[in-house]
């Protein structure tokens, strides 16, 4: 176990903790209004201020974990199934498909990937399953490059030529011989997307493009942070610091992982 | 190496149809018609409303659109705004210049300041410097940008007073003398091209120390050394010249990263540049806005690599003579 691994998963398990038992962490109920305590700043009664509403900040950051995590673990996921599918294919066959496949992930990696998120949510009705499946649909390209590269020296391998003349079928060959070789960044890449997925959620929220008032979300309390600037830092600083200590978190748990399944590095 | 070059342009052309058709196509399956709007007002009759959807072509196919589409764009027509009528290309050139402005001062400062941070981390590795950078450059990685934006507005707009946060000239720019007219502009500038180039730097300086790392333990490195250079010549000259080419292209595809973050980030400081245009245009739904920024927006990153691939072929001599 080295240092990273350690903080990563300390980091993610409070964080997955928190989110599973927000109802009874939180000192009041996130989307109750108390009009008399509006923009109260940090005090012992409400620990991280209230907003304009008189809600509790700290409440709905415990509450918008949630989603926060949800929307990452989901994206991601859509993201590495796409990813790593394409990628085996891409490398294992390689000809044409290999270069269909090749020229759309440059394609996509030539886009401004969150112009064209901020598009396709746009003009969809904001929930958190578009975000889901508009994040998961849009960021596979750099992973399926990768296990390409790893597939084309992978295949020619004598234990690959073995399989194949012992005539096991293709899906066999790759998803039971060559995949487990190519598991380890795949892993690495699943918790470090998890945090970019986070970030991306965070910024449409903080857009009005994400999670919807009154449900919580940390991009959307540093909206009313934004509006509020010169008077509510608390808005401010709070939501994005659960927000960087999310993502450093999945970050080392990344790190980590990568040096843990490295043997060479250790 | 005309060849090679030919041959970048082919596929940066196929790359850039490849993103013309997803963006056109991802806004025609959308939900939601532009003549879904006419449908508020209860005026208009069935026949007018027949006579504005043939006027825009919106009764054609799909690929039939684009192809129309497409052969206007090439003579550089991108139609006029739905809102206010102006034709598209004016609106976004009114804007590109303040865009490019940040994005290559950002560009310029990532390089030299992440090659700078890069190297001295590689000299002294595993020293208080090294171990320093090591930590800022992970956080930078993943800090949220639009936050570190607001809180940087809070302390050196609000709290300090020391910079304008928001714009790009103060309200009484027209009667500042000559220097200070450029000084105003600086002082908007400063906060917007520090947070900017802050989160691209920690994959550079990330990527060059460890390159750098790996050149200084090659045996021509020790050679030069051992035949009495300077350490600094051999460190800048030798080993920064074989880290500088990926650099280059790494560089380039940090350009969609830069320009899409410009949506949020234009917004939060009321930059007048493509990036706040882009977001007013999804916002307001102006079909004709959205296509010219997402296909100016495409050309310009393509643009980008392909000045990353010359500069690639200039620099590698093994490209060159292959």
């Amino acid at each position: 176990m080295n240092k990273q691994l350690v903080i990563g998963i300390i980091i993610v398990s409070i964080l997955i903790f928190t989110a599973l038992f927000a109802k009874f962490i939180s000192p009041y109920d996130p989307i109750q209004q108390d009009l008399t305590n509006r923009l109260q700043p940090p005090s012992l009664k409400h620990l991280f201020g209230t907003d304009e509403l008189g809600r509790d900040v700290f409440s709905r950051m415990i509450f918008s974990t949630r989603v926060s995590l949800s929307v990452g673990i989901i994206a991601v996921s859509i993201a590495t199934v796409i990813g790593t599918i394409l990628g085996l294919i891409s490398g294992y066959y390689g000809g044409k498909i290999d270069l269909i496949i090749m020229r759309l992930v440059d394609i996509m990696l030539c886009f401004p990937t969150f112009f064209l998120i901020l598009m396709v949510i746009s003009f969809m009705k904001p929930s958190i399953y578009n975000i889901m499946v508009v994040i998961g649909l849009t960021s596979w390209p750099g992973l399926a490059r990768y296990v390409r590269g790893e597939v084309l020296s992978i295949k020619e391998r004598e234990y690959v030529l073995s399989a194949k003349l012992a005539g096991l079928g293709t899906s066999r060959i790759l998803f039971v011989h060559i995949l487990p070789n190519v598991i380890v960044p795949v892993i690495v890449t699943f918790s470090l997307g998890i945090g970019s997925a986070i970030l991306t959620e965070s910024a449409l929220s903080f857009l009005g493009l994400g999670v919807q008032p009154p449900n919580p979300s940390w991009g959307n309390i540093l909206t009313s942070g934004k509006d509020y600037i010169h008077i509510a830092w608390w808005l401010s600083l709070f939501p994005g610091m659960a927000i960087f200590i999310t993502v450093v978190g999945f970050n080392f748990l990344a790190e980590g992982l990568r040096i843990l399944l490295n043997p060479k590095e250790q | 190496m005309i060849k090679l070059l030919l041959n970048r342009i082919v596929v940066l052309f196929i790359t850039f149809i490849g993103i013309t058709v997803i963006t056109f196509v991802v806004i025609n399956i959308s939900p939601g018609k532009p003549q879904d709007m006419m449908d508020m007002s209860t005026r208009i009759s069935f026949e007018a409303k027949q006579r504005l959807v043939k006027l825009y072509g919106l009764d054609k196919p799909l690929h039939i659109r684009y192809f129309n589409w497409f052969l206007r764009v090439i003579r550089l027509d991108f139609g006029t705004s739905f809102k206010d009528d102006k034709p598209v290309l004016k609106k976004i050139s009114e804007r590109l210049p303040a865009t490019l402005l940040l994005n290559i001062l950002s560009l310029g400062i990532i390089f030299f300041v992440g090659c700078t941070i890069g190297i001295l981390s590689a000299m002294y590795q595993n020293k208080f410097f090294d171990k320093l950078t090591t930590i800022v450059v992970f956080l930078g990685y993943s800090i949220p940008r639009y936050w570190l934006a607001i809180l940087c507005m809070i302390v050196f707009g609000i709290k300090l007073n020391w910079l304008p946060i928001s714009g790009l000239r103060s309200v009484n720019w027209e009667y500042l003398p000559f220097v200070g007219k450029i000084w105003d502009i600086l002082k908007h500038l400063i906060l917007p091209v520090a947070i900017s180039s802050f989160s691209g730097l920690a994959g550079l300086a990330r990527y060059v120390r460890g390159s750098m790392i790996e050149q200084l333990n090659c045996e021509y490195i020790k050679f030069a050394l051992s035949k009495g250079t300077q350490r600094k010549k051999v460190v800048f000259y030798h080993a920064f010249r074989n880290v500088l080419i990926p650099v280059v292209t790494i560089l380039g595809l940090s350009l969609p990263d830069l320009i899409g973050g410009g949506f949020i980030f234009e917004t939060i400081f009321a930059y007048p540049g493509m990036g706040r245009l882009g977001y007013e245009a999804i916002m307001a739904r102006d079909y004709p806005l959205i296509m010219g920024i997402g296909t100016i927006t495409a050309a310009l990153t393509l643009l980008g690599n392909f000045i990353a691939d010359i500069v690639y072929v200039y620099v590698d001599p093994r490209v060159r003579y292959k």
